[in-house]
């Protein structure tokens, strides 16, 4: 286990290294300066500002410089708020975006298991059908309408939530509840289609066979051979929830990096953008590390270090 | 081992499957009966209806069958009539089963040693511990190998084998009274089809359960069989003991099965097959569903369901052929050598027989 942990941690700081030197020149390739709104100043100004920065140099050697100083630990200084640093920038605003993802993979994912499940086991009923309408809902409709809806209903209108900005758990709701339509959805058409397979299945067969009740057929072997495919798109969903909060954040005007990363794409903040990427990037690849050992502790199959004979 | 207590009464079972096709008539009049201690071979081709019989059995039909008539008495009770609750309690404690395929059969992701306690827990309430020792002896009584390192092991770490032996100690760990086996060998390699039957038997001695044998390999049932009933199209065509069956046959589609099972005598350089395919069970047809593959059939086959013919206490047979009106035919060549081999057989048993009466009033004087 620790042999393989080493090896994921190594592939992942590979992985990572190719995310940077990729974003890092695509980011070249975009048009404009991040003085491009600075029109007050004459071009002798701004090539002197740039020089500060050290944009006059060849990109390789930017791209060389800014390498080794994120292995030093060191993500620059941002161009938009006065030199702050961004590692300060991004630790300060990294919060609010975790807690909104994770709430939203929770709310998401553990509802949509049992809203699926419910529609296999009771196939072909009313509960079936309309599970299956709000799951196509939920994937049809974008997460910024769905926003957008809640804002203008339950918040303008019931007034039971605060309709934007950060300051408590109950500004959480309504951007938590837009980012997890999605996750939720995908989780029960996933977990629905999976779970009408096993029910079918031999191995389900015998348990009939051997008196469990139908309730105990479906906990001790239905729902845990269901689960196993639905593991695999917890990575997609993540990815999903990190590129809706860019949008949600905004919405809801949330103090988050999703936020921040929209901010420095639309100025040029090269520091900025780069740590953000290298932020998500992570969070990402350490959600499919977990993904990929909570695999193997649900499938014997593919268990890492099981002995066989 | 065998009694003259009949364990399981099947009445008149008639059953259907409402498609979007129409209506399936899957079984259609089905009657047997099976006593302690012996071994019933269910004959027949795919689609005649052996599996949905067992099913009813077990109460496991498929969602969209309906029950249209008969009965399934078992210790006078009738299963078609029980409970859902009732049925649970029946199901893997009086009455187990054993599936065709085990490679897809055991739960991957549980260890087979919870798997063969599982039947003990939920039927008798042992506590885990116990049910997992007892499920160690089991496994150790099915012959599994290394049983005490391997209780732990996962199904995808045994062969198909000895994953069937773990479906058969599933099975027995609670000493059924009745365990079906639907083709229990089809999916196994041939030698190791001969390991399992042999299990089988053996098992069958020492926990003293009735055996319904669902089977399309005649071969088998031979070695495996006290009885044979042969079904074709949803009915029972012809039933008796497994000699009259191999070696008395009656019913034309019986006759066909046998010749097309190669045997150590047969010399043609054809082997012999049942043309044309089963029935449209959507439609069944008004006479004897076989006659339009019979070549010996009559002009009634086609209009009006053969009744039972009794040929003797044990042995009866649903064909035209039987009755007194009916023309003499000459069966195919194969059988006629069959049928001369039994009428040694009854001989040498009669011949025995006086001897032993002899015998006994000599004894006895």
């Amino acid at each position: 286990m620790a042999k393989y942990l080493l090896k994921r941690i190594f592939y992942l700081l590979l992985t990572l290294f190719i995310v940077i030197t990729v974003t890092f020149f695509l980011m070249k390739l975009l048009p404009g300066t991040p003085l491009q709104n600075q029109q007050k100043l004459s071009p002798a100004e701004q090539h002197l500002i740039l020089k500060q920065y050290g944009l006059t140099k060849p990109i390789w050697q930017q791209y060389l410089t800014y390498v080794v100083g994120v292995f030093q630990g060191n993500f620059g200084t941002s161009f938009q708020f006065s030199d702050q640093p961004v590692s300060y920038l991004i630790s300060s605003r990294i919060g609010p975006s975790l807690l909104l993802g994770t709430q939203a993979m929770i709310i998401g994912v553990i509802p949509g298991i049992l809203v699926g499940a419910l529609g296999a086991i009771k196939k072909n009923t009313w509960i079936d059908t309309t599970a299956t309408i709000v799951s196509i809902l939920g994937i049809s409709i974008p997460s910024f309408v769905l926003a957008v809806l809640l804002q203008y209903f339950v918040g303008l209108k019931l007034h039971w939530f605060p309709i934007a900005d950060w300051g408590g758990f109950a500004y959480t709701v309504l951007p938590t509840l837009a980012l997890a339509a999605s996750p939720f959805a995908d989780t029960a058409r996933f977990t629905r289609t999976e779970m009408v397979d096993v029910l079918n299945s031999d191995y389900i067969e015998l348990a009939r066979a051997k008196g469990l009740s139908k309730w105990g057929v479906i906990y001790h072997h239905a729902l845990r051979n269901s689960l196993i495919p639905v593991v695999t798109i917890i990575g997609p969903l993540a990815v999903n929830i990190m590129t809706g909060s860019m949008v949600i954040e905004n919405i809801f005007s949330i103090p988050g990096i999703g936020e921040q990363f929209v901010k420095s794409i639309l100025t040029n903040d090269y520091p900025t953008i780069m740590a953000v990427t290298i932020v998500y990037s992570v969070m990402l690849m350490v959600v499919l590390l977990i993904t990929d050992i909570v695999y193997g502790i649900i499938d014997p199959r593919i268990r890492l270090s099981g002995k066989s004979n | 081992m065998q009694s003259n207590e009949t364990i399981l009464k099947v009445n008149h079972l008639k059953i259907n499957f409402n498609t979007y096709a129409g209506t399936v008539k899957a079984i259609r009049d089905v009657s047997f009966d099976l006593k302690k201690g012996e071994t019933l071979a269910i004959v027949g081709e795919s689609g005649s209806g052996k599996t949905v019989t067992t099913r009813s059995i077990m109460g496991l039909l498929a969602n969209n069958a309906v029950v249209e008539g008969g009965s399934i008495q078992f210790h006078g009770k009738d299963v078609l009539k029980m409970s859902q609750k009732d049925l649970e309690g029946l199901r893997g404690a009086k009455i187990a089963q054993i599936f065709q395929d085990p490679m897809t059969s055991l739960d991957p992701t549980m260890r087979i040693g919870r798997q063969i306690a599982e039947p003990l827990m939920v039927h008798r309430g042992v506590k885990k511990e116990k049910a997992m020792s007892q499920a160690l002896e089991m496994m150790k009584l099915v012959g599994i190998t290394d049983a005490e390192n391997r209780i732990n092991d996962y199904p995808h770490q045994f062969s198909g084998g000895m994953r069937q032996r773990i479906v058969i100690a599933i099975a027995l760990i609670n000493y059924p009274e009745i365990l079906i086996a639907d083709e229990p060998t089809t999916a196994l390699d041939v030698t190791i089809q001969a390991q399992i039957l042999n299990l089988m038997r053996e098992l069958q001695d020492k926990i003293s359960t009735s055996i319904i044998f669902i089977t399309h390999d005649l071969g088998v049932v031979a070695g495996m069989a006290d009885r044979v009933a042969v079904m074709y199209a949803g009915k029972i065509v012809e039933y008796g003991t497994v000699d009259e069956i191999f070696y008395n046959p009656k019913h034309p589609y019986t006759w066909g099965l046998l010749s097309s099972m190669p045997t150590l005598d047969t010399h043609s350089e054809e082997l012999a097959s049942i043309p044309g395919t089963p029935p449209d069970l959507l439609d069944p047809p008004k006479g004897d569903a076989f006659a339009p593959r019979n070549p010996y059939a009559l002009k009634i086959d086609t209009e009006k369901q053969p009744p039972f013919f009794k040929v003797s206490n044990t042995h009866y047979a649903a064909t035209w052929l039987l009755h007194p009106d009916a023309p003499q035919v000459t069966p195919p060549k194969q059988i006629i050598e069959r049928q001369k081999k039994f009428a040694e057989m009854q001989r040498e048993a009669a011949a025995k027989n006086q001897h032993h009466q002899i015998e006994e009033e000599e004894e006895q004087q």
